[in-house]
């Protein structure tokens, strides 16, 4: 089932076609009433009347969050504010907060976006949609609230806190359908398990809408098999919209991208050259019917690929795979990219070593070098030498094969390791020379 | 058998000297000490009075400290003492991880052997060798 089939399962000729045409439109509103785009634009030496093909488009230059910092509050608004009908912002824990707008055409297409993940979890008119996501300035709740509404679902807009009344409402009502971030579902999940109930068989709940921040497979599947639920990824900025930009069918293999709202392009985060379908690298939208803040070639810091090849749900647009990480944290060694989650991955599946790490990164010689230092669990037999180097061995040969980077493991004592409460540092990058 | 101190080091300076500070601090002597090596890490092997609140003293402080069992043989103090004892482990078919010996008195040396077997024990009372007890060696 699809909520808009006629566009969801599009003529792929018909869908670029359309694409097209709307960046056509996008970047004329973008030029027209945007000082920044006319003047970048004008630096790259182009105009909108340039934009003649999907090619075309890698003449024009890049937006960055810094670009929409820069322009706090309003001068990146393409509408004057009788047309704006909301504003959204960013926390601005990492530097001053991003305001967006967005007209009333803006937030029908978003809820319209959001409503064809509701579908995908086989949600409807007569499903019940518990958002527990926070409302307010974040763009989750009422993203996900304007999906619900589109669908013609009962909205519980319980947004998020007070975890044993989300538990009490979504079986006392009869929840559907979840939406919140994964680290609060599993919350939910949890509570409801403390609080007596077994949510996978007692619970009605079918379908969880789940995104916003990073969440490892594990932890999906934990949050799918303790609600008993169909897990679909949302991904979403507010930069961009929020919630919906892509969202994941019952395949369970890559996120849809709203191609008739976005237009989707990958580019090598050092060349800043895109690169072909399938290839890791940064993700970079140009959205095409976005009114009030239009964006032309948005770098979203977000690592990801296309997934072209069609997929069984029968849906046209294509897809990008669940995000590896951010261009921020990303490591060049050698002139490979590498990310740390990339080396966490690793060490979790070796329980002999503990999840503290440090990787420490160094260019003496010709080379770049990187050491990553580990402590072995309390339990492994640190009194045999053979058994802590085939340790040593076995990680680096496993991290040799999933980075294509050698590194060499130290293994070290507990206190060597800073302990954190929040984010630990776990990169230090001593390099000289170009690097960032 | 009898239990063995074992403190994980990482090859950097101070580490084996924060190491025995910490147990000194402890008021805990130790009997013997022995220390492998390898290019970037160490492990020392100990024999202490009250091995349990060593680690736990060691682990609390940061190091990486762990209790091992392994098999301490009393064998005359002569030529052939720790051959003898060798050539039957090797007609057993065991194999020895690692080992080390010190001497007790004039009379008597302490062979310590880590066996990867779980009746080595057995095996070597069979063949006529004296195992040490923990008490006994506590109390050298």
């Amino acid at each position: 089932m699809y909520f808009q089939p006629e566009i969801e399962t599009m003529d792929r000729e018909k869908l670029r076609d359309l694409q097209l045409t709307r960046m056509q439109e996008s970047a004329k509103n973008a030029f027209d009433n945007i000082e920044f785009y006319r003047k970048s634009f004008g630096e790259a030496g182009v105009t909108p009347d340039d934009l003649k093909s999907f090619d075309d488009l890698t003449k024009f230059p890049f937006v960055t969050k810094q670009d929409m910092r820069d322009a706090y509050p309003f001068a990146m608004f393409a509408r004057p504010m009788v047309d704006v009908a909301r504003i959204h912002a960013s926390s601005g824990t990492t530097g001053q907060a991003t305001v967006v707008g967005h007209t009333a055409n803006d937030l029908k297409h978003w809820g319209e976006c959001f409503a064809r993940g509701i579908y995908m979890v086989n949600g409807g008119p007569q499903s019940t949609l518990q958002v527990s996501y926070g409302y307010g300035l974040f763009t989750g709740g009422l993203g996900a609230h304007a999906g619900g509404e589109a669908v013609g679902c009962a909205v519980i807009p319980t947004s998020s806190g007070n975890t044993k009344r989300q538990v009490q409402m979504m079986r006392d009502c009869k929840t559907d359908i979840l939406a919140c971030t994964p680290s609060y579902a599993l919350l939910i999940a949890d509570t409801a398990i403390e609080m007596g109930y077994k949510p996978w068989e007692e619970f009605p709940i079918s379908g969880g809408i789940f995104g916003a921040e990073p969440a490892s497979d594990n932890m999906r599947e934990e949050i799918a098999s303790k609600l008993g639920i169909q897990y679909c990824d949302v991904y979403g900025l507010s930069e961009i919209m929020g919630p919906g930009v892509a969202m994941e069918c019952a395949e369970r293999h890559g996120l849809h991208i709203a191609e008739d709202h976005f237009y989707c392009e990958i580019i090598d985060p050092e060349t800043l050259k895109p690169v072909p379908d399938g290839e890791w690298g940064e993700l970079v939208i140009t959205t095409l019917t976005r009114e009030c803040c239009p964006l032309i070639r948005y770098r979203t810091r977000d690592v990801t690929r296309i997934i072209s090849e069609p997929c069984a749900c029968g849906r046209t647009h294509r897809k990008i795979d669940k995000l590896r990480g951010r261009t921020d944290d990303m490591l060049i060694i050698r002139g490979v990219n590498v990310f740390p989650s990339q080396i966490e991955q690793v060490i979790t599946t070796f329980p002999e070593v503990a999840t503290h790490y440090l990787i420490t990164l160094t260019n003496k010689g010709p080379l770049d070098h990187v050491l990553l230092q580990v402590e072995t669990e309390p339990g492994f037999p640190i009194d045999e030498i053979r058994k802590l180097e085939d340790l040593k061995a076995r990680l680096g040969a496993e991290l040799k094969s999933n980075l294509q980077v050698s590194v060499e493991i130290q293994l070290v004592e507990p206190k060597t390791l800073e302990r954190s409460m929040g984010k630990a540092k776990r990169v230090i990058d001593l390099r000289e020379g170009t690097h960032a | 058998m009898i239990t063995q101190l074992t403190v994980f080091l990482e090859n950097s300076k101070g580490r084996l000297s924060d190491a025995c500070r910490v147990i000194a601090d402890g008021n805990i002597n130790m009997k013997a000490l022995f220390l492998s090596d390898t290019t970037d890490f160490g492990v020392a092997r100990i024999f202490c009075d009250t091995p349990e609140k060593a680690a736990g003293l060691l682990n609390e402080a940061g190091h990486r400290a762990a209790l091992t069992s392994v098999i301490a043989v009393s064998v005359p103090n002569e030529p052939g003492g720790l051959s003898k004892l060798l050539q039957y482990c090797d007609s057993c078919d065991m194999n020895i991880e690692y080992g080390y010996c010190f001497i007790v008195d004039g009379d008597r040396a302490i062979d310590v052997l880590k066996i990867d077997s779980d009746d080595a024990e057995e095996k070597l009372i069979e063949g006529g060798f004296t195992i040490v007890k923990p008490e006994e060696v506590y109390a050298i």
